[in-house]
């Protein structure tokens, strides 16, 4: 494949990137996913859309997230500079306000009266019953059973907003069942209802218009480096489920050639394992949810069971333009198991007093890998993308500790 | 087999044949492999003569997103059961051996089919006397992926049209259908609405202004006397969850066939298809 001028242009007019993406939809909902590209195009073109946001972003959210030098892990790692962009402070604890808010607004100018979400980890749903909570919408998450017994703080928190949790028992009972069940609600309720989609996937423009939302975590975090060390990043890491928070991360900087992209999957058992949410490293191209890109499948074209320690990594696919960087070699996509984020959940609650979440430790995970091995003026920046407090009654299982 | 009998021009000869006799189709909806591969054979066998005028046959997925929880769950027992697409296309082509006059149609997901490969899928359907394709999650703006192919290889491509598709919108989802259009009655997923006569009468005229084409309506038709209303105000009436409710009541405890299994698919389509015939345009 040719090296494009430039990795920031896509989608094109269908919603591909290179081969993937795409509208994968059925009729009943193709309209208003034609509306919303308008909608979205509009809304682009409308500096009051962005103010909106902007107010939003900073006073609720409380934005700019800071970046942090992660001093003690960087001595203790004895290597690279680390730095976390600190988007785990965000309002909800995670970096799905910033993605929540937009579309929220988008839904406003649109008319719609109903929300409705997926969620994996809760982190998601949390931010859009946040969401909904403040503009006065009734909102319903789709959860999978499995995730919902395994986030029960998040559910409630859910409820506490308002939002009414609908526990998802088809399938595999995580995240990628939440989503197909979010997809009946939104072809039986299309007139009235506005799908926040929590990923960088889904039928087009979603990806993109998840993108654009969540590429303020890269834009403020290019600043601040170059605030902080008068230069750009060597190491650019982020977890990816769908890619939301390393899109975000990842986008503002694909033009910097000298920076070096990592995105980390969940490897959950072990690869070899075939117990594993690694959607790139195990998978190959398919159609699912609206897109095409690289899924868990097996020979027959049957989707396979994710498997991660983090509900947030456990689905079997990833956002279209991470299928493309990936295909383009922009980005490097490696993996953490559940082994290795456990004890990188550990070390950076012990050393730096951040209880990271489990989704955020894959990528803590692998800086662990790699930082001891970098010199010393190599500057690492890795999204911190939430916090860990939804996680420590799985952490307490994992260790044998009863809470 | 008769060569020049395949693919749309069974479908169109099928349509011509009712319109002579002055009513409409009765298409049944049917899970490949559901509850195993043996019974599906010998359902889709009696299929014709119990009143089935074209046969949907249902190529089961995982994650099937426009489907409610009968067709959902019928997907997995035939997935349990082994079902792959490559026997879905080795049992149309048993049922060929025998009916040369039938029509059958694919229906499903794309993931399966991409996963096949496309022309591997479209040789072997072709070849297997499969006459067309419904994918749900390929609307127009996909054509290039399968549906110009697949009209390529002289087979149909059916689409669906919803509440939702307006008249602008209408245009280009007629574009490249051919066999009939695929009316979903309500917007929601399989099972769970009820088709009412009146108000999918309306939207046959409407779609009618557009197209040439024989118009089957489906979704939420359960009952003869459901069929019978929309069977005279439509060329089709497509019955699928209340089959796959009636095989699913027939199987003992373990989700297993039972003597009882193929009569109740087959009971069901001869009290439909009489509905079908006393709505007589």
């Amino acid at each position: 494949m040719s090296k494009p001028n430039s990795y920031r242009t896509g989608p094109d007019g269908a919603g591909r990137f290179g081969s993937h993406g795409g509208r994968f939809a059925a009729e009943t909902l193709m309209p208003l996913i034609l509306e919303l590209e308008d909608a979205y195009r509009a809304a682009q073109a409308d500096p009051s859309f962005r103010e909106e946001l902007d107010y939003y972003l900073e006073h609720y959210a409380g934005r700019p997230s800071p970046l942090y030098f992660a001093e003690r892990l960087t001595a203790h790692f004895g290597g690279a500079k680390i730095y976390f962009k600190r988007d785990e402070l965000n309002h909800t604890g995670s970096h799905k306000i910033n993605n929540c808010l937009g579309q929220i607004l988008l839904a406003k100018r649109m008319g719609k009266t109903r929300i409705i979400a997926e969620t994996g980890a809760g982190q998601h749903g949390v931010a859009s019953a946040t969401v909904s909570a403040l503009f006065g919408l009734p909102c319903t998450v789709y959860m999978g059973e499995v995730d919902v017994e395994r986030q029960q703080p998040n559910v409630f928190r859910m409820k506490l907003l308002g939002s009414e949790v609908i526990p998802v028992s088809s399938g595999s009972r995580t995240l990628k069942d939440a989503l197909n069940e979010a997809m009946r609600d939104w072809v039986t309720n299309v007139a009235d209802t506005f799908y926040i989609i929590g990923t960088v996937a889904g039928p087009h423009p979603y990806p993109e218009l998840v993108r654009d939302f969540q590429s303020v975590i890269g834009d403020e975090a290019k600043e601040q480096i170059l605030k902080a060390e008068g230069r750009l990043p060597d190491t650019l890491v982020a977890c990816i489920g769908g890619g939301s928070n390393a899109m975000g991360l990842f986008h503002p900087f694909l033009d910097d050639e000298s920076v070096k992209i990592v995105g980390v999957e969940a490897a959950g058992d072990g690869i070899e394992t075939g117990r594993h949410a690694a959607s790139i490293t195990g998978g190959r191209p398919g159609v699912l949810h609206g897109n095409r890109t690289y899924l868990l499948q097996d020979e027959d074209g049957q989707i396979t069971e994710a498997h991660s320690i983090s509900a947030g990594l456990d689905y079997p696919g990833i956002g279209p333009e991470h299928a493309w960087l990936h295909d383009v070699g922009r980005v490097e996509y490696s993996s953490a198991t559940d082994a290795d984020a456990l004890a990188a959940f550990q070390l950076c609650s012990k050393l730096e007093g951040i209880i990271p979440a489990l989704e955020p430790a894959h990528a803590l995970a692998h800086v662990a890998k790699i930082a001891p091995d970098l010199p010393k003026d190599h500057i690492i920046v890795m999204n911190m993308c939430g916090r860990g407090d939804k996680d420590i009654f799985t952490v307490a299982e994992m260790l044998g500790v009863k809470i | 087999m008769n060569d020049l009998v395949t693919g749309r021009a069974r479908i169109d000869a099928r349509f011509e044949k009712l319109q002579a006799e002055g009513r409409a189709a009765l298409v049944t909806y049917v899970m490949s492999g559901d509850p195993d591969q043996e019974t599906s054979v010998e359902i889709m066998a009696g299929l014709p003569a119990a009143g089935a005028d074209i046969i949907e046959l249902g190529m089961a997925f995982t994650d099937p997103m426009a489907d409610g929880p009968s067709i959902q769950v019928a997907g997995l027992r035939a997935l349990k059961a082994g079902i792959t697409l490559e026997k879905t296309m080795a049992m149309a082509a048993a049922f060929r051996r025998h009916d040369t006059e039938t029509p059958i149609v694919l229906m499903g997901y794309y993931n399966p089919i991409h996963a096949y490969g496309v022309p591997a899928f479209l040789a072997t359907a072709k070849t297997s006397g499969i006459d067309g394709l419904i994918i749900v999650d390929l609307p127009p703006e996909e054509d290039a992926e399968l549906c110009l192919p697949a009209i390529e290889a002289g087979l149909s491509f059916i689409r669906l049209a919803t509440p939702t598709t307006d008249d602008a919108r209408l245009v280009k989802v007629l574009q490249n259908t051919s066999g009939f259009v695929y009316y979903v009655s309500y917007t929601g997923i399989t099972g769970a609405g009820s088709a009412d006569a009146d108000t999918v009468g309306k939207a046959v005229s409407r779609i009618r202004r557009h197209t040439d084409l024989p118009i089957a309506v489906g979704f939420g038709i359960r009952t003869p006397e459901q069929a019978r209303g929309i069977a005279s105000v439509a060329d089709g009436t497509v019955v699928g969850s209340a089959f796959i409710d009636a095989l699913r009541n027939s199987l003992d405890a373990d989700g297993t066939a039972t003597a009882t299994t193929v009569s109740a698919v087959l009971d069901l389509t001869r009290e439909l298809a009489a509905g079908v015939a006393a709505g007589k345009k």
